[in-house]
């Protein structure tokens, strides 16, 4: 039998300045999307993506509970976020704030990052909606330029593989 | 920190909500000034205000048709804006990809506790 690659992709859109929404659609029910996504030993399987592992997992999933995860990336640097619960409703809806940990950032806590996800279901494949809200379009623009340093660093990476392989 | 330095120009243009309105409503066809006046119900100065920032960053070409003026949209300077988004969208691509894999192994994990249960 044909192998068929089941990876669906990831859209990114920046419906205002302030605003980053990824939508995603997974070939599962939406009670165990919820749970991938809420459950700290499934979260550290799949966080990190291949860029690293996870070295802190920890959710305490209720309103007002807090979360922080910690990766280390390609086993250089340390990268942890955390954040605050403010809306869940499960199986469908988490409304929680995030803030990327700086070693000497000014109080880092007072204007969040604050992410809606959000979980619909249709004939067994649900898709997951993530939206982005931040305080400035500088923060926003910040956010996005992580990933292009992420995709970067994975370009650079290949380039060197390549490099090798010609050796 | 600084954006990717290629797309500072039409970032600020985009940035401008009447101004995504003015691309969408000319993505379909070319428009004059008062087409535009007309389905933005703004006023004309502030069309042209616009149109002009649209202008200077390239994303609006104009052509003349008689006596009045047609706008109509050139994209080529968003593609800088698409390639800074398609990297942050590549990060959670690998990220999702683990995921589906630990989805995976869930469903199984389900329909057997299902199976258990006949």
């Amino acid at each position: 039998m044909m192998q068929v690659m089941s990876s669906r992709s990831a859209k990114v859109t920046l419906p205002t300045p302030t605003q980053i929404l990824i939508t995603r659609e997974f070939a599962a029910p939406k009670h165990l999307v919820y749970k991938a996504w809420t459950t700290p030993e499934l979260v550290s399987r799949w966080w990190c993506g291949q860029r690293g592992r996870m070295t802190v997992t920890e959710i305490d999933l209720r309103v007002g509970g807090k979360w922080r995860y910690v990766m280390i990336v390609r086993d250089k640097f340390e990268v942890g976020f955390h954040g605050e619960y403010r809306e869940i409703v499960p199986n469908q809806r988490i409304v929680s704030t995030e803030v990327y940990e700086q070693a000497g950032a000014h109080d880092p806590d007072a204007n969040p990052v604050v992410n809606t996800i959000k979980f619909a279901e249709h004939a067994g494949v649900t898709t997951l909606t993530l939206l982005t809200d931040c305080p400035s379009q500088e923060v926003r623009d910040i956010i996005i330029n992580s990933g292009m340093e992420g995709g970067m660093q994975e370009a650079m990476d290949l380039l060197e593989q390549v490099a090798i392989s010609l050796r | 920190m600084p954006r990717a330095p290629t797309t500072t120009d039409a970032f600020n243009a985009v940035a401008e909500p009447r101004r995504r309105q003015i691309l969408d409503i000319l993505v379909r066809r070319e428009r004059s000034v008062n087409d535009l006046v007309r389905v933005l119900r703004l006023a004309q100065p502030q069309v042209s205000k616009h149109l002009r920032v649209l202008r200077e960053v390239g994303l609006v070409k104009v052509r003349e048709d008689g006596r009045q003026r047609l706008y109509r949209v050139d994209g080529r300077p968003l593609k800088p804006i698409h390639t800074w988004v398609k990297h942050y969208e590549r990060a959670w691509n690998e990220r999702f990809d683990a995921l589906d894999e630990v989805l995976d192994e869930l469903k199984r994990e389900d329909d057997s506790n299902d199976a258990s249960h006949e």
